[in-house]
């Protein structure tokens, strides 16, 4: 067995002792700890992408010496790889670039801790990208629940521990439909790793009550995961949870931890249930119209907010709204826009929330709209910064942001059904155009001079801004330019999923 | 509409807890009754259960369950805990930005010292008398996770507790002396990387297809199950600090002993 097979494993092992690692050392032998660690894991996942893009094969990894259906197991394919290097180079971006604001949103005595939770929330988001089990899924859906209230809390003010507290409370809720799910399916199939489960569940399809039971299951799984993942009538904690958090934490959880469950989510559609049962069901119905509302509730929330980052909270909203249509769409085509969506959004929307509290920063420390006036000339580096992630968000050609758009309008083309198609270009067009109105709007008002010339407030940004943020810029681009390419990669990765 | 929506709240929330439960019952009805091929497939099961004491050599078929068949979900839900007291330590440790005097006062000894239980004479004699056997009883339930029910997890439970009720019948002071800071950190440290590290290397050796050298033992002796035992010891370990930790961040604001209040006083 080639030794590449092998490190998978080590990253989520490593990462979990890394964690335990942190809480040992000291706040800034943590930070830099953290930081090579991180860079070393991006190092283990591109050699795992290289390996199975040059097989060709997927590959599974028995966790010990039990085979499938005994034992535990990982999986490791060209789709899981790439979405987890870019979770790992959003991850790395968010800690260096929001330091600042971390050390004094926190006191410095505990900085250790919350390395130590980034190191933890990695250990999870890697077991839920690789996991190849439901009841894995779960135990690490626990760790990235209490990860996240944990980066939630660090700031210690009342707006954060209340937002936390009511983030807990659904992201509790949500954990516990997801398990009632699970353990639905468990009672009817006996099995909990997914390719024995979704074997079984395709023979026990044909009974038409195992079938009810089976969409009950589907049912609930998927309320709780969206009610984790902000999906639109459950979107409502959004706004508060990004809005309050230090960057670093509002780049985390909007960027990686809501992508997690949404790739678990697929992942248990795609290889437990089966796409051939969902089919039986009405489910894609459902995440269809869902997230369509949520593209449009979404942004148009995010016009009547005052607050810079609870606009670009909401417009996470609308864009989570974007992946789930996606999956609603099914397909082949539907399912590869909605997974470079999720990447995408998650490079565009760290670079937003990390940008956001340095143009407030020069407004005064304030976020409503009328004090960021000209906030863009004060500090061209990070209003420039901005802009690339507006316009990416606006769907303008070059940026990731068109690329998913131009996906899902062409996977909205290939279904069979007029109405679905029309329903979704409309979706498209007012959603692209609301965008476009709130966040062109934001631009104009960071670059109009405010009338106080001659006081130009100029901030000096650090390398380990510019570094991340240009590293998020070039992925942007990349996306953006060279999708034809991630494109491929990621329907090889769902044809062998 | 918000008004119309605060009105009908309770309302909806009853409405749709009875849904949830509706549905959940008609699920359950519609399953075939018990042991009738229901779950499907039992390979899986049948295997945990004929061939569990040989292949795991614990004759607790649930120990062997989680920390042999399914270890790497034990090896997160080891780290569940050790997460929780991360966040408690963010939220209640005391620091510079949450020191603040009504906090300060709320407590110190002082405070405490109103409702002192150590000074209760029956309290401290029940301690005397329930705490040797409390932490006997822990440490039997953790030494004993392979061959009967019982284990890291509720051993250390067990253990917790009885610090906990060594605190309130002593005093803090009292538990102070031995349990600092310090020693949570070194206990958490070295065992819950000595589960990472002697997992890592059963998944790596087991998916490899190395040998792993760990002897079974004789089913049934104490020592056996491979590295069940020493896994459960460190869980147990981790548990007991955590609950304590948890009862003295709850209480006081800090673990073990706390120096900037010994400064002011």
């Amino acid at each position: 067995m080639d030794f590449i097979r092998n490190f998978p494993l080590f990253t989520i092992v490593l990462s979990l002792f890394s964690g335990v690692l942190c809480y040992m050392l000291k706040p800034k032998a943590a930070r830099i700890y953290t930081l090579f660690y991180e860079g070393f894991l991006i190092v283990l996942i591109g050699c795992v992408l290289f390996y199975v893009i040059e097989t060709g094969q997927p590959f599974t990894y028995v966790m010990g010496e039990f085979p499938a259906p005994w034992g535990n197991e990982i999986r490791a394919g060209i789709l899981e790889a790439m979405i987890a290097l870019t979770f790992l180079v959003v991850e790395i971006s968010s800690i260096s670039a929001g330091y600042r604001f971390l050390k004094t949103d926190m006191d410095e005595s505990k900085l250790n801790l919350y390395f130590t939770l980034v190191n933890l929330m990695t250990a999870a988001l890697m077991a839920l990208v690789w996991t190849n089990d439901l009841f894995t899924g779960y135990v690490f859906l626990e760790i990235l629940t209490l990860t996240s209230c944990g980066v939630l809390i660090v700031r210690e003010i009342g707006r954060t521990t209340l937002a936390a507290v009511r983030y807990m409370i659904l992201n509790l809720l949500g954990s516990g439909l997801f398990l009632l799910g699970v353990v639905l399916l468990y009672n009817i199939t006996g099995h909990l790793l997914m390719v024995p489960m979704k074997e079984t569940i395709a023979e026990l399809a044909s009974d038409p009550a195992a079938l009810q039971v089976i969409g009950v299951a589907v049912g609930i799984l998927t309320i709780g995961l969206s009610i984790k993942s902000g999906l639109f009538p459950f979107h409502f904690w959004m706004p508060d949870t990004y809005g309050w958090a230090t960057p670093t934490s509002a780049a985390l959880l909007s960027s990686l931890v809501s992508k997690a469950y949404i790739f678990l989510l697929f992942k248990t559609y795609y290889r437990a249930i089966g796409i051939q049962v969902l089919e039986k069901l009405p489910i894609h119905n459902v995440l269809l119209v869902l997230g369509v509302l949520g593209m449009v509730v979404g942004s148009m929330q995010a016009i009547h907010t005052n607050n810079l980052n609870h606009m670009v909270a909401y417009s996470s909203a609308a864009q989570i709204g974007y992946i789930y249509m996606g999956i609603g769409l099914g397909g082949m085509a539907g399912y590869t826009a909605a997974m470079f969506h999720v990447m995408a959004h998650a490079i565009t929307k760290s670079q937003l929330f990390l940008t956001t509290p340095r143009l407030a920063e020069v407004a005064g420390g304030n976020l409503r709209f009328q004090d960021l006036q000209g906030s863009g000339l004060k500090t061209r580096v990070a209003g420039a910064y901005f802009t690339i992630g507006a316009l990416s968000m606006i769907g303008i050609p070059i940026f990731a942001g068109f690329s998913s758009k131009l996906q899902f309008a062409l996977a909205a083309v290939s279904q069979s059904s007029d109405k679905k198609i029309i329903l979704v270009m409309l979706a498209l067009a007012v959603s692209s155009m609301l965008n476009a109105l709130y966040f062109v709007m934001t631009i104009i008002r960071i670059y109009t001079p405010d009338g106080r010339t001659g006081r130009d407030v100029m901030v000096h940004h650090h390398a380990n801004y510019h570094l991340p943020m240009l590293v998020l810029t070039l992925a942007n681009l990349l996306l953006g330019l060279k999708s034809d390419l991630i494109i491929d990669l990621i329907r090889r990765g769902l044809e062998m999923f | 509409m918000k008004k119309v929506f605060d009105r009908f709240y309770n309302l909806i929330a009853v409405i749709c807890c009875l849904l949830l439960i509706g549905v959940l019952l008609y699920a359950v009805s519609l399953l075939p009754s018990y042991g009738e091929e229901n779950p499907r497939s039992v390979e899986v099961v049948e295997r945990y259960v004929e061939h569990g004491l040989e292949e795991t050599g614990a004759t607790n078929i649930v120990a062997g369950m989680i920390l042999d068949y399914r270890a790497f979900d034990t090896l997160g839900e080891s780290h569940v805990l050790f997460t929780a007291l991360i966040c408690v330590i963010i939220l209640l440790g005391k620091d510079k930005k949450n020191m603040r005097r009504e906090y300060d006062s709320y407590y110190t000894v002082e405070a405490e010292s109103y409702h002192l239980l150590q000074t209760d004479t029956i309290v401290r004699l029940v301690g005397y008398v329930l705490l040797p056997g409390l932490f006997l009883f822990g440490i039997y339930i953790l030494l004993n996770g392979q061959l009967s029910p019982g284990g890291g997890f509720s051993g250390g439970a067990i253990m917790g507790a009885a610090l906990i009720i060594f605190a309130v019948a002593f005093g803090f002071e009292t538990v102070d002396r031995v349990f600092t800071e310090k020693l949570l950190k070194t206990v958490t440290f070295v065992a819950l990387s000595f589960y990472s590290f002697a997992k890592g290397y059963v998944f790596f050796t087991g998916a490899n297809g190395i040998d792993n050298h760990i002897p079974k033992g004789v089913p049934g002796a104490i020592l056996s199950g491979g590295l069940i035992l020493p896994l459960d010891i460190a869980v147990g370990f981790v548990v007991a600090c955590t609950m304590f930790g948890f009862y003295s961040l709850f209480r006081r604001g800090s673990i073990g002993h706390d120096i900037t209040f010994m400064d002011q006083q």
